[in-house]
C-alpha cells in the first residue's frame, strides 16, 4: 500500500509539472461547454430572403413586416424579376426566396398561394429556417381567420415534454460529458503508460517488487481523479451558466459518471497494451474512439435514423450507453430503474475491456 | 555457501518456439564482483538477464538469484536486485530528488529514510544545487549517476547494468566506473553488461555469449593470454565472428 501511495504521488507529480498538459485537462470541459452553450447552436437565424413581392399589397406587406421583426429572418434583396433570384441563389447570397403572386389579397378568400423557395445546398439549415417561416405565415392566417366566421376549426395544442423550451443545452451538455471523458480518459491512460515504455522506465518498473498489476492501477487513478473533477465542471458549468436542471439524483450521476470513466480508463489501458509509442496512442485513440463516439454517441446524430447495419454497430460504442443514462438522469429525472440495462451493458463493456488490456498486458511481459 | 555465490546458473536455457534464445548456460558470480557479460547484438544477453531479474521463467536448466530461486521466488529477487537499463529511465520531467524519491518508494523504504539516503546520496554525487532541477535539463553524464545511484538506493546485493554507458563522453564514463567500483567495494554485485571493450577491461571476470552459449568466461587478462592478443576488442571479435546469427 506505501508502495502504492509513493506511486500515486509520482503520477501526480508529472500532471501538475506539465502545465499545458493540465489546461488541456481542466481547461477543455470549460471551453467546450461555452462553445457549445453561446455559440454553436442548432438554431438557423439571421437567415438572408430575397423577396420578389408582385403583390405589393398590405397582405404581403403583413407578412414582410413580420418577417422582419423576426430574429430568425432578415429581408435582404428586393426584387423586380425571377432571373435575379436565381442569380443570388447561384451566387449563394440568400438562403431563401419568397414570391408574392400579383393579386395576393383578393385570392384570400379563394386559394392564395405563396411561394418559398431554398437553398439545399445546406439541407438541414434551410429546412429549419423553411419551418420558421411557415410557422411566421401560419400564425399570420390564424389571425385573419379569426377575423371571419369559419364552419369548423381544429385547434392542435402541443406540449413538448421534459424540455419545453427546446433548450440546446438539454442534449449538449451530455453530449459534451461523454465526449470530453471519452477524449481525456482514453487519450491521458494511453499516452501516460506509453510513454512510460518509451522513456524505458516501465522495464525498471516491472524488475522493481511493485505488481505489474499495480503498475497500472496506479497509473489509472490521477486520471480517474482528474476526470471526475471534469465532470463536476461540466456540471457546475451547466447549472450556473447555463441553467441546466438537474432533475435526477446527484448521487447516481456521479456514480454513473465514474463507471464511464473507468470504462475509458480500460480503453485507454487496452491501447497501450498494443501500441508503443505516443503518437499512436494519441492517434488511436482519437480515431478509434473519438471518431465512433461523435458518430454513434446519439448527440450529433440521432441514431434511429441510422440504416440498421449502423444501428448494431452502435450498440458497441460505450458513449452511447452513457449518453443514454446522462439524459434519462438530468433531462428526465429518472431513478436507477430506468437505467439499470445501460448501466449494465457500460459495465460488461468495462469488465471486458479490462480484463482483455490485463491478459495482453501479461502477455508482454512474458 | 549461497552467501558467496550471488548468482548461480546451471544449464539455463530460454526457448521461444523453435528458436533457442539462451543455450545451456552456466555460470557463477561472487558477492562484490564486477562481472562483465558480453555479447554481440541477438548474442541473447537480454533475455538471460530478463531471467535473472525475475520477469522470464526458464524453459528449462536452474539458476539462483541472491540465493532465491529463478522459478518460484522471483518476488524475493526482485526486491533484492537493483537494475538500470540503457535509457537510464529517469523521469525526464521530474527533478533528481523525486527521482530517487520515486523510487526508492517503489522499493518499499520509510519515508524518513529515504529522505535521509536521497540527502546522502545527492552530498555524495556532489549534485546538490541541482537536486532541485528536472532531470530533462541535466547533462547525461549526471543523468547516468543520477540513473545508477537510483538504481542502488535500496542497497540491492546485485544490481544488473544493461550498457549503461551508451551515449555519453570518455571522462564521464570513467568517473561513472569509479562509481561501480565503489559499490562493489561496499559489496553489491555488478552484473554489467557492454559493447565498449576497454570497459570490459575493467571487470573482474567476463563471459562472452554467441548465439546464446557462453563461449569463454575468465578474467580479462587470462583471456587475452589465451588468445594471445593485446586487447578484450581482439577477443570479442574473434569470437563473435563465429557467429551463425547475423542481425
Amino acid at each position: 500500500m506505501k508502495i502504492f501511495f509513493a506511486f500515486i504521488r509520482k503520477e501526480f507529480w508529472h500532471v501538475l509539472r506539465d502545465r499545458r498538459s493540465l489546461v488541456i485537462l481542466l481547461g477543455m470541459p470549460v471551453v467546450m461547454m461555452l462553445i457549445f452553450g453561446f455559440a454553436l447552436s442548432n438554431e438557423v437565424k439571421n437567415s438572408a430572403v430575397a423577396v420578389l413581392d408582385f403583390a405589393g399589397d398590405e397582405v404581403s406587406g403583413e407578412i414582410l413586416h413580420r418577417l422582419e421583426a423576426s430574429r430568425y429572418f432578415e429581408v435582404t434583396h428586393r426584387l423586380n424579376r425571377f432571373e435575379e433570384l436565381e442569380d443570388l441563389f447561384r451566387e449563394n447570397k440568400v438562403r431563401l426566396g419568397l414570391i408574392f403572386p400579383p393579386g395576393l389579397k383578393a385570392d384570400l378568400s379563394g386559394e392564395a398561394e405563396v411561394q418559398l423557395i431554398g437553398n439545399a445546398v445546406d439541407p438541414n439549415s434551410t429546412n429549419t429556417s423553411m419551418q420558421y417561416l411557415r410557422a411566421i405565415i401560419a400564425d399570420y392566417q390564424e389571425e385573419l381567420w379569426g377575423n371571419s366566421e369559419l364552419p369548423f376549426q381544429i385547434d392542435l395544442s402541443y406540449r413538448m415534454l421534459y424540455n419545453p423550451q427546446l433548450e440546446s443545452s438539454y442534449n449538449f451538455v451530455p453530449g459534451v460529458m461523454s465526449l470530453i471523458l471519452m477524449l481525456l480518459g482514453t487519450m491521458m491512460t494511453s499516452v501516460s503508460i506509453v510513454r512510460e515504455k518509451e522513456l524505458g522506465t516501465m522495464e525498471v518498473l516491472l524488475v522493481s517488487p511493485m505488481r505489474p498489476v499495480l503498475v497500472i492501477i496506479s497509473k489509472a487513478v490521477p486520471y480517474l481523479v482528474l476526470c471526475f473533477i471534469d465532470v463536476l465542471i461540466i456540471l457546475l458549468l451547466a447549472y450556473t451558466v447555463l441553467d441546466m436542471p438537474l432533475r435526477g439524483n446527484l448521487f447516481l450521476l456521479l456514480a454513473m459518471s465514474i463507471l464511464f470513466i473507468i470504462t475509458t480508463l480500460a480503453l485507454g489501458l487496452l491501447i497501450s497494451t498494443m501500441v508503443d509509442s505516443q503518437q499512436v496512442a494519441m492517434f488511436l485513440s482519437l480515431v478509434g474512439f473519438l471518431m465512433p463516439a461523435l458518430v454513434f454517441g446519439g448527440f450529433m446524430f440521432p441514431i434511429e435514423n441510422m440504416p440498421w447495419v449502423l444501428q448494431v454497430i452502435s450498440n458497441v460504442v460505450p458513449t452511447r450507453w452513457f449518453f443514454e443514462i446522462l439524459k434519462n438522469i438530468m433531462v428526465k429525472g429518472l431513478g436507477f430503474e430506468y437505467i439499470f440495462k445501460q448501466a449494465m451493458i457500460l459495465g460488461g463493456m468495462t469488465l471486458f475491456f479490462l480484463l482483455l488490456a490485463l491478459q495482453k498486458f501479461k502477455i508482454r511481459l512474458m | 555457501m549461497t552467501d558467496i555465490w550471488s548468482i548461480q546458473a546451471h544449464e539455463l536455457t530460454k526457448k521461444f518456439g523453435a528458436f533457442t534464445a539462451v543455450d545451456r548456460i552456466s555460470f557463477k558470480v561472487k558477492q562484490g564482483e564486477i562481472f562483465g557479460f558480453l555479447g554481440a547484438n541477438g548474442a541473447g544477453k537480454t533475455t538471460a538477464i530478463r531471467i535473472l531479474c525475475g520477469l522470464l521463467t526458464p524453459s528449462s536448466g536452474n539458476a539462483t538469484v541472491a540465493g532465491f530461486d529463478v522459478y518460484r521466488e522471483r518476488d524475493k529477487i526482485k526486491a533484492s536486485i537493483g537494475y538500470m537499463s540503457q535509457k537510464f529511465s529517469l523521469y525526464p520531467n521530474l527533478t533528481a530528488r523525486e527521482n530517487m524519491t520515486f523510487y526508492a518508494g517503489v522499493y518499499g523504504m520509510k519515508r524518513k529514510e529515504i529522505k535521509d539516503k536521497v540527502n546522502s546520496l545527492m552530498e555524495h554525487l556532489g549534485v546538490t544545487e541541482y537536486g532541485d532541477t528536472e532531470v530533462k535539463d541535466l547533462p547525461l553524464g549526471w543523468k547516468q549517476k543520477i540513473a545508477f545511484s537510483t538504481a542502488i538506493i535500496h542497497e540491492p546485493k546485485i544490481v544488473f547494468l544493461d550498457e549503461p554507458t551508451g551515449g555519453v563522453d570518455p571522462i564521464a564514463r570513467r568517473q561513472f566506473w569509479e562509481m561501480i567500483y565503489e559499490a562493489a567495494n561496499r559489496g553489491i554485485t555488478v552484473f554489467v553488461t557492454t559493447h565498449y571493450m576497454d570497459e570490459a577491461e575493467y571487470c573482474d571476470r567476463v563471459s562472452i555469449m554467441v548465439d546464446g552459449a557462453i563461449v569463454v568466461i575468465d578474467q580479462p587478462s587470462a583471456l587475452k593470454e589465451k588468445f594471445s592478443v593485446d586487447s578484450m576488442d581482439s577477443v570479442f571479435i574473434q569470437l563473435a565472428r563465429g557467429s551463425q546469427r547475423r542481425e
